[in-house]
């Protein structure tokens, strides 16, 4: 069914057809709206869900944690401040090895206090243990909150799907919806080892676990999250058969032939692909890398792509306040340490708080990384763009 | 009425071989609650002393399902489980009759946890929340809480030369609690074990949140000898400095009264948090602390109709 949906919508409509057992939940700006809009499908009856409206997104994580352990399958959403707030509860249920799915819109992290788009939100939350996929638009939001469902419940990990705040959460797109009873049998049941809720068998779930075994339970989490691309790959492989619409990890858009590319997450993948469509049709080799996982980090999908260019620009709507420029450039330098072909590189730090970037900003992005590959220099690392005073 | 002989045979649900104190209240609590549970529960525990003592990987002492979060977020664990045991049931996943009990101690329930248990009652999950209330921060190393009563030493109120250890009286969540129109709520120690399983007996059975603040002598925050706990846990009844009774649906309940209500000094003099009080220039603090005591006590008495 073909419908026009925000992507908070999308998100709530995922989430009423997952139906999910519990959903705990704390409204907050701008990801209010897909808890508002489940909450009606509770009292309406299109869902069999217990909605636990809590009284903060710290008590959100802790209500999902529980219910998760006790076997149910687990959803909620949050924002910013609200992600922040359940940091604590996040690296909880990362080691507890519960798959809760969180539908989340990406909002910068105050101060200054700001309601709009950047991913400083979910990059502080990256070491947390939870897998995070970054969608372009509300039909990848859709699809991913399905997708991760699966991914999760299958390796046991927790999972964030995020949209950018205002951009996609509350933009009216086209979005294909799939036929409700399919996903139950595209999910199935959840598949449990233990519940805290058998109690001819109970189980002792987060004990104190000192020297002699906690670096042993650290370890398997650390390779869970080794083995979960493969996981990845399968579920969106699996969806893109059964329902028509194909998913990477690492999305290319003509980066074979480019002699240099833009590396970035989010809804500016689209905007960057009208800017190299208009470069293209002037003959300029440029092309488009964006990564949709962000945790675990696709080292080998994103080595690949990136050894196709000569010149690569990162673009992170987020800074590490570290003097090291943003997250995502952090990352790929890191992998490209021992890769054979190590393109040059640029960052570029834009878009934070909302602002917003346009596809003649991108056109000169690609330029400037087009004299980069002419005098094979790049004269500043770091740069912030669109900041005045620069 | 629950029997003495009937509660020694049943099965042990939280066992020894734990690592708390000689004489650690909060054990005893665990103990007594779980034996009170005529159906199958599931429990969660805030961090703290219980949690730490009584589940260092790989042994538990618990032999029903546990389930451990984080400090302050107990309540919203259990609602959790509790909302998750709701969905499992009606889809037919789930067929027994469970009940849930969190426990946290007054630094997990009065202070950090409080928005938590709040926000559980409210929403009036059916869980039996019960604190066991050593009125301080004892894993930590004795700091002072909002349950800690005025007088009392603790490493961040200590006894000095000028300041005699708390200035504060204590915070009464019990009645903050009350407010809240919980299904149950009571305050229980267990020295009068009777009195403790017929209440947490009667928050299992009510159909909505409860709630039991069960005072925990800890002997080694409050200093005393280990053998004392019970003694002291019954001598805080009999000196109204912890009143045992019950609320439920707008009734209040003295369920023990004292036959004659002790002087607070025969309670304090058994501690060593309260031994500085008793080499002050005067008397004042504890003076002070006895009208505390006597006008909850009187208020108490009038509330429930006693005379």
């Amino acid at each position: 069914m073909i419908v026009a949906r925000t992507g908070n919508e999308a998100m709530a409509e995922a989430m009423r057809q997952i139906n999910p057992d519990v959903v705990a939940a704390y409204p907050i700006t701008p990801a209010t709206e897909v808890v508002q809009l489940f909450s009606k499908f509770v009292n309406d009856g299109l869902v069999d869900t217990q909605f636990v409206p809590v009284e903060s997104e710290h008590s959100a994580c802790s209500a999902c944690v529980g219910a998760s352990a006790a076997g149910a399958r687990v959803m909620t959403s949050t924002a910013s401040q609200g992600l922040a707030l359940m940091h604590e509860i996040l690296f909880i249920a990362a080691g507890l090895r519960l798959p809760i799915v969180i539908c989340l819109v990406n909002r910068s992290l105050s101060s200054p206090i700001n309601i709009h788009c950047d991913h400083s939100d979910t990059l502080a939350s990256r070491d947390a243990g939870w897998l995070q996929i970054y969608t372009e638009n509300a039909q990848e939001a859709y699809d991913t909150t399905i997708q991760l469902v699966k991914i999760a419940e299958e390796i046991l990990l927790p999972g964030i799907v995020s949209t950018d705040a205002f951009i996609i959460s509350h933009g009216m797109e086209r979005v294909e919806l799939i036929d409700d009873k399919e996903i139950p049998k595209f999910l199935g049941e959840r598949k449990l080892n233990y519940s805290l809720l058998d109690t001819e068998n109970p189980i002792t779930l987060g004990p104190l676990d000192l020297q002699d075994y906690f670096f042993e339970h650290k370890r398997s989490q650390i390779d869970a999250m080794n083995k979960v691309l493969p996981v990845i790959e399968k579920v969106q492989k699996e969806f893109g058969d059964k329902f028509g619409r194909h998913y990477s990890t690492v999305d290319e858009y003509k980066v074979d032939d480019a002699e240099v590319a833009i590396l970035v997450m989010g809804s500016t993948g689209g905007t960057a692909k009208v800017a190299v469509e208009r470069l293209r049709e002037k003959g300029k080799k440029v092309g488009l890398i964006r990564t949709r996982v962000y945790r675990p980090f696709p080292k080998d999908a994103m080595t690949k792509a990136l050894s196709k260019v000569k010149v690569v620009g990162v673009m992170d709507r987020s800074d590490t306040l570290s003097t090291l420029g943003g997250h995502l450039y952090n990352d790929v330098r890191s992998i490209l340490y021992k890769a054979e072909k190590q393109p040059l590189m640029k960052n570029y730090v834009y878009g934070l708080g909302g602002r917003d970037i346009s596809i003649e900003e991108i056109e000169d992005i690609y330029d400037e990384l087009l004299n980069i590959q002419k005098s094979g220099k790049v004269a500043k690392d770091i740069v912030y763009f669109g900041v005045r005073g620069e | 009425m629950a029997k003495l002989k009937e509660l020694a045979a049943q099965k042990e649900k939280f066992v020894g071989g734990h690592r708390g104190c000689a004489g650690c209240g909060a054990a005893i609590i665990a103990r007594q609650v779980l034996m009170a549970a005529e159906n199958p529960v599931v429990v969660g525990a805030a961090t703290g002393c219980l949690e730490v003592f009584s589940t260092i990987y790989p042994y538990s002492a618990w032999n029903v399902p546990y389930i451990h979060n984080a400090f302050e977020n107990v309540a919203a664990t259990m609602s959790g489980v509790e909302a998750a045991y709701k969905a499992l049931k009606a889809k037919g996943k789930i067929t027994k009759d469970l009940r849930f009990i969190a426990f946290g101690g007054d630094g997990g329930t009065y202070d950090i946890g409080i928005q938590s248990l709040s926000g559980m009652i409210e929403r009036r999950h059916r869980v039996l929340y019960v604190c066991y209330n050593n009125e301080a921060y004892m894993n930590t190393g004795i700091q002072r809480s909002s349950a800690t009563p005025r007088g009392a030493h603790t490493t961040t109120s200590p006894a000095g030369k000028v300041i005699p250890g708390k200035l504060q009286p204590r915070k009464n969540l019990t009645e903050i609690i009350i407010a809240h129109e919980p299904a149950y709520a009571a305050q229980a120690t267990f020295g009068y074990w009777n009195d403790l399983i017929t209440k947490v007996r009667k928050a299992l059975a009510a159909d909505g949140p409860s709630f039991i603040n069960i005072y925990a002598p800890c002997r080694l925050g409050w200093a005393y000898a280990p053998e004392k706990t019970v003694k002291v846990s019954k001598m805080s009844v009999e000196t109204c400095i912890w009143p045992l009774y019950e609320y439920e649906k707008g009734e209040y309940r003295i369920t023990v009264k004292p036959k004659e209500k002790k002087p607070i000094d025969e309670f304090l003099n058994m501690q060593g948090r309260f031994g500085h009080l008793f080499k002050w220039k005067d008397d004042l603090p504890i003076r002070e602390f006895q009208e505390e005591v006597d006008f909850i006590w009187k208020r108490l008495l009038k509330r429930s109709g006693t005379s």
